[in-house]
């Protein structure tokens, strides 16, 4: 064409739209943003602050001033030297035995509740709708209602004050959301991939473990998270069904920081806290886009 | 020998009824075509024999074997989806051979028959990608791949190539066809496009609400449509009809001022009984004249056309009923223009008003 000689001689407007990097809307929207994420984590640096201070500096009151003379001593202190009780051995005992209910609830719940929702999203059996609006109801019950006739459970089954005692419970209290969260990733996976994997000669578990398991990757990863912070974080079936011997570690955070006896030594408490706190943001931190893209493939399309 | 034999089959979902007692024979190497619109239960047909779903009653019979509760994979059959349905963390290798390890084939024959179908559908440098990095068009070779390793009797194969687009689509049905000349195995192929249907198959079946309207090969199927539904399903472009009435013994076809001869119409029956029909004419046997013939032509007005390449689709007005007639594009007539038309009754269809069925 003639024309395209001319291409180079524009006049007016052409080419991408010019933005403004400075303008009224971008200094809401970034002073907005800016307001907040200094006001959700000024407690965390209040609390790191005052962790790596000596308690001299403390006592003079100023929270927010960054420590003179750096110490780890309060780490060192509330890891393995401070006392709930008798014991004086620190966090790291609850942080163990937190390891110990933590690991077996998470694979438990996971494996059970996968193959439910496979199932529940795959093989239509006889009464899965009404076994999975159980289910489901499960998770609106307060579980208040239920603490004490589990306390009678566990009891006569010789579980209570066990960790395995705590496990079953937190098993079975994280299936709810758990097979939900499956049954609904489960069945967004095409149909069609089940019925070829059928013709080709799979079973229930062929199709599962071949199929479903290698293509389920992000929803394990959301399943492993929800999990690992719920039951890391759970203070109150701690607190109940087992004994001080196993506290887990949320409940010994508490012991250690409500002792009444000598002085309240605000160092050891933070670093205590923020120790507590440090395995599920190590695991949001880790997986965090695995989660993401898991939470919307199961939510979205289900 | 019947290859597939499917008696008084139903299927039910709660209170809704998919399928209606049906009944169809499929013969050894017959390439049967399940054509109809989407709902009409020809996909839940082919999910009944490859067992992937329960059925409420009849049988269903696979090479003389009552297989009606058997487990898919005992079906002797292959199947093919619309989506491929491939496995996706699996390489092209993994998803053919998928199906022989679960079947315990032996290693050394598992490779063979993987290679012997690589060089029939010409994917043999594929066999170790994922499908992730294949195209549409060799995902579909891989999937059709997967059916044939299985060595069976029967494909199914499940509107394969609805997800690609036109040129491929075309392509890979003629692949189709010289496979099927080549193995000659009992093919079952449901989909909603007539052009597949009509270039595939020895045999179509035409489904509506569950129920099988006609059963016959393609040439039958286009020129003796059973009823009203079969003749205006299956045509591009689609049939026209006038409705009148049968007067003067069956001799002639009347609306308004209007007659046909029906002289050269060849029939379900030898006479013709008077009475109200539907007169359906496709637009490729209507020819269009500058002077009237009298007693051959009727009057019609050009009321538009539609250019589509070397032909176009005229549109006439005929006492307000309009009528579709496609002449080469050179012989297009003005808009408002007089015609006059003739049709080749030999090749047209007569549907009773009532009943709807082809007289």
């Amino acid at each position: 064409m003639a024309d395209t000689d001319m291409a180079t001689d524009f006049t007016g407007d052409h080419g991408p739209k010019p933005k403004k990097s400075i303008s009224g809307r971008n200094i809401m929207l970034y002073g907005t943003l800016i307001v907040f994420a200094i006001y959700y984590l000024l407690p965390l640096y209040v609390m790191v602050v005052t962790s790596l201070k000596g308690m001299p500096e403390i006592r003079l009151g100023n929270i927010f001033a960054p420590p003179v003379e750096i110490t780890f001593q309060p780490w060192v202190k509330a890891w393995s030297e401070a006392c709930t009780g008798l014991n004086c051995d620190g966090l790291s005992r609850g942080f163990f035995n937190s390891v110990k209910i933590l690991i077996p609830s998470v694979a438990i719940s996971i494996v059970i509740a996968s193959i439910n929702g496979y199932a529940l999203a795959n093989w239509r059996f006889k009464g899965a709708d009404v076994f999975f609006t159980i289910l489901i109801f499960g998770a609106f019950i307060p579980y208040q209602v239920m603490i004490y006739p589990i306390v009678i459970i566990l009891r006569e089954m010789g579980l209570y004050g066990s960790i395995w005692g705590l496990v079953m419970v937190h098993t079975i209290f994280g299936m709810p959301i758990l097979t939900l969260l499956f049954r609904n990733y489960f069945t967004s996976l095409p149909q069609e991939l089940f019925k070829a994997a059928r013709v080709d000669g799979a079973g229930f578990w062929g199709v599962f473990f071949k199929i479903m398991v290698p293509m389920s990757l992000p929803i394990f990863v959301v399943a492993m998270i929800l999990q690992v912070t719920g039951i890391w974080n759970d203070f109150l079936f701690g607190v109940i069904y087992t004994k001080p011997a196993s506290y887990p570690m949320t409940v010994q955070l508490n012991n250690i920081v409500n002792s009444v006896q000598g002085v309240k030594e605000y160092n050891v408490n933070m670093a205590a806290t923020i120790l507590t706190g440090l395995v599920p943001l190590v695991i949001y931190f880790v997986s965090g886009k695995l989660f993401v893209r898991g939470i919307a493939a199961g939510a979205v399309k289900g | 020998m019947k290859s597939i034999e499917v008696k008084d089959l139903s299927l039910s979902f709660g209170t809704v009824e998919v399928l209606k007692k049906l009944n169809i024979d499929i013969g050894e190497g017959e390439f049967l075509v399940l054509l109809g619109p989407s709902g009409c239960g020809k996909s839940t047909l082919l999910n009944c024999i490859a067992g992937l779903l329960d059925v409420s009653g009849g049988q269903i019979f696979i090479n003389g074997k009552n297989v009606t509760w058997a487990e898919p994979k005992d079906r002797g059959i292959g199947m093919v989806f619309q989506s491929y349905a491939l496995y996706p963390q699996m390489t092209v290798r993994g998803n053919l051979s998928f199906g022989l390890k679960n079947q315990k084939v032996p290693k050394a024959e598992i490779e063979e028959r993987i290679l012997r179908v690589a060089e029939i559908l010409q994917i043999g440098e594929l066999l170790n990608r994922k499908p992730a990095a294949l195209s549409g068009g060799q995902r579909q070779r891989v999937a059709i791949g997967r059916a044939l390793v299985r060595d069976v009797d029967v494909f199914l194969f499940d509107e394969p190539l609805s997800n690609l687009d036109a040129k491929l689509r075309s392509e890979l049905r003629v692949e189709l066809k010289r496979l099927h000349n080549r193995l000659n195995n009992t093919m079952v192929y449901v989909t909603h496009d007539q052009i597949e249907a009509l270039t595939l198959a020895d045999r179509i079946a035409i489904m509506r609400d569950g129920v099988i309207q006609q059963l016959a090969d393609p040439n039958t199927i286009y020129n003796r449509p059973t009823n009203l539904y079969v003749a205006s399903f299956l045509g591009s472009p689609a049939m026209s009809f006038l409705t009148g009435e049968i007067t003067k013994k069956g001799k002639v076809f009347t609306f308004d001022n209007t007659q046909i001869q029906l002289a050269n119409y060849s029939g379900e029956n030898d006479t013709l009984n008077d009475g109200p029909a539907t007169l359906g004419v496709r637009p490729e046997h209507v020819t269009v004249h500058s002077k009237a013939i009298k007693g051959k032509t009727v009057k019609a007005k050009v009321e538009l056309y539609e250019p589509m390449g070397s032909e176009s689709l005229m549109w006439l007005d005929v006492e307000g009923q309009t009528i579709s007639v496609l002449v080469k594009s050179e012989d297009v007539r003005e808009k408002g223009s007089t015609a006059y038309l003739s049709f080749e009754l030999s090749k047209a269809s007569l549907f009773d008003k009532q009943s709807e069925t082809r007289l």
